[in-house]
């Protein structure tokens, strides 16, 4: 995979000493939507964490565009062109809409671009700029998660990465954030997303990745995923 | 009445004065979880340049506290750099045992140095000027140094709410692994924050010499009160840093002068005792 955008090879991730990933490789291409799926604790936002930077591989290697940033601090991140949305959104509370989105793209010096972007996620979604002075924590949780999507884009990211996007959020909700990410990356973004609603994330993704207990246990084409008896039986109680 | 009027501007101006020294501990708790012990003595070290800068250089309080400000930012951020990065974020213990031996040091090191003798800058600009204001008298020095220190704290609070380094830091504050992704370098943001802090009790030490005593004990006293008011005014909140100060200086000044001059610490042990047991989190605490 020479064209891949980023490169995840054999990574190894502990806790404190404790193991959770052991030897996990992946990667996505530039355009794709790539989904990880798999059960609670099986180190999916473990692994999302080691690529953003948050927290360092013991073993193995991650190339972005052909640059190895295995060490490279979470801060240096944005600049590279890797924007993750956190699970549980992560909001800054007491900063209203505004303030929060201002700081997605807090490296970008230029004011006329950040106004841009700024159009540009309220044009995605609308509600964030009628609450744009509102105070984060004071949004409802579907608001919150639009907002935390809305922050990661200010940034104008090449890949952008969505951990659990649908958590707490009402079914029809789910279907509207995520069509909201298949619009993203038909504009340009490449994605990167885990999730437990795995129908939905399989059904808008390019490719997929089982993930169980630390491992890749499964991969291939998202439709081929959805089609297998293990995926069906094991994740979506079919 | 025209007494009453007069001691309570007494306080007022001394509130004035605390309520900078207590925005940069109130800051650097509000930021960093850190409780800085050796921020009083920071200040003495700051009364000590500035008490120096006018005996050797002939340089008045009124210019020289821009020296010691930039001087205690940079104690302050050298402070983070070597000693607190290197001790934050386990627990809140390790790094106010570490400055607490900071403190210490600072302290005995003015002492052995300095001899434990009260300084005082003589025939300073504003020393012993006074202007009337109706039949009150108003310290020049204590006015200039109250009303510059609440512009500062004005700047400092403008700083932090209304620029986006500001957001910066409020973000690093509430959630420093979600400012990491935003791109924020949070360990500048530390650096910075301590030496704010720092600037705040430079500033502050710097002005004071005007009208205060430089010893070595000096910071000791003050550094109390500041805890008092942060505590008061509720952990990391400027505008309660504020408040509290200035309730503060007027008990101060009340009790000193209707009761007696030894017991205004005790009134203000005693509001803070009384304020800790009905509101915990401290009168603007949330
Ligand atoms: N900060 C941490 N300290 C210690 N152990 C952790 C930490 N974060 C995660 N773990 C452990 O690592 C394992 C993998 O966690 P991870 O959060 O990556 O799972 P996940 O696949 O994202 O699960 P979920 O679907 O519930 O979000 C779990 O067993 C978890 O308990
Ligand atoms: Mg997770």
């Amino acid at each position: 995979m020479n064209n891949a955008m980023l490169e995840v090879e054999g990574i190894h991730c502990a806790y404190d000493g404790v193991p959770v990933v052991h030897g996990v490789s992946l990667n996505v291409s530039q355009g794709e939507i790539v989904a990880i799926v798999g059960a609670n604790g099986a180190g999916k936002s473990t692994t999302m964490k080691a690529i953003a930077g948050l927290h360092h591989p013991t073993r193995g290697r991650i190339r972005f565009l052909g640059q190895d940033i295995t060490q490279t601090p979470g801060y240096a991140m944005i600049a590279k062109g890797i924007s993750y949305v956190p699970e549980g959104r992560r909001l800054f509370a007491k900063l209203s809409v505004r303030e929060n989105l201002e700081l997605g793209a807090y490296t970008e010096k230029n004011r006329a671009v950040i106004d841009q972007r700024l159009e540009q996620v309220f044009t995605l979604f609308p509600i964030l700029a009628d609450r744009a002075k509102q105070v984060a924590e004071t949004l409802s949780g579907g608001e919150q998660q639009m907002c935390a999507i809305a922050r990661g884009l200010m940034s104008g990211p090449k890949l952008l990465m969505l951990d659990e996007l649908s958590l707490g959020l009402m079914p029809a909700l789910v279907e509207k954030v995520i069509a909201t990410v298949v619009e993203i990356n038909r504009q340009g973004t490449t994605i990167l997303l885990v999730e437990q609603m795995v129908q939905e994330a399989l059904e808008i993704a390019d490719r997929g990745y089982v993930l169980q207990t630390g491992r890749i246990v499964q991969e291939g084409p998202a439709k081929a995923l959805l089609a297998s008896d293990s995926v069906r039986k094991a994740y979506m109680g079919l | 009445m025209d007494i009453f009027a007069q001691v309570m501007i007494d306080g007022l101006l001394t509130g004035m004065l605390y309520a900078l020294v207590a925005a940069g501990l109130s800051l650097i708790w509000g930021v960093m979880d850190v409780i800085h012990f050796a921020h009083g003595e920071f200040l003495m070290v700051a009364m000590y340049l500035s008490f120096w800068l006018g005996f050797v250089g002939g340089i008045d309080p009124v210019i020289s506290w821009m020296a010691s400000g930039v001087f205690l930012f940079i104690l302050g951020a050298l402070t983070y750099r070597l000693v607190i990065s290197h001790c934050i974020g386990k627990s809140a213990m390790p790094p106010l045992l570490a400055t607490f031996g900071l403190s210490l040091f600072l302290k005995n090191f003015c002492m052995n140095r300095f001899s434990p003798n009260f300084r005082i800058l003589q025939d300073t600009l504003l020393g012993g000027k006074t202007i009337m204001l109706g039949s009150i008298t108003i310290g020049l020095p204590q006015l200039v140094t109250g009303v510059f220190s609440v512009t500062m704290l004005f700047a400092l609070y403008y700083l932090i709410k209304k620029t986006r380094l500001g957001w910066a830091i409020q973000a690093t504050a509430m959630d420093r692994e979600a400012a990491e992704l935003m791109g924020i370098h949070t360990d500048r943001i530390y650096l910075l924050v301590f030496g704010l802090g720092g600037a705040c009790v430079g500033i502050a030490g710097g002005l004071m010499t005007s009208y205060l005593a430089v010893h070595p004990e000096v910071g000791g006293l003050f550094g109390l009160i500041a805890f008092l008011i942060v505590a008061l005014g509720g952990f990391g909140s400027v505008p309660g840093a504020l408040a509290a100060a200035l309730i503060i200086g007027m008990v101060e000044a009340l009790a000193g002068f209707y009761i007696a001059p030894v017991f205004k610490y005790v009134a203000v042990f005693m509001l803070y005792l009384v304020v800790v047991m009905v509101r915990p989190k401290g009168l603007f605490g949330w």
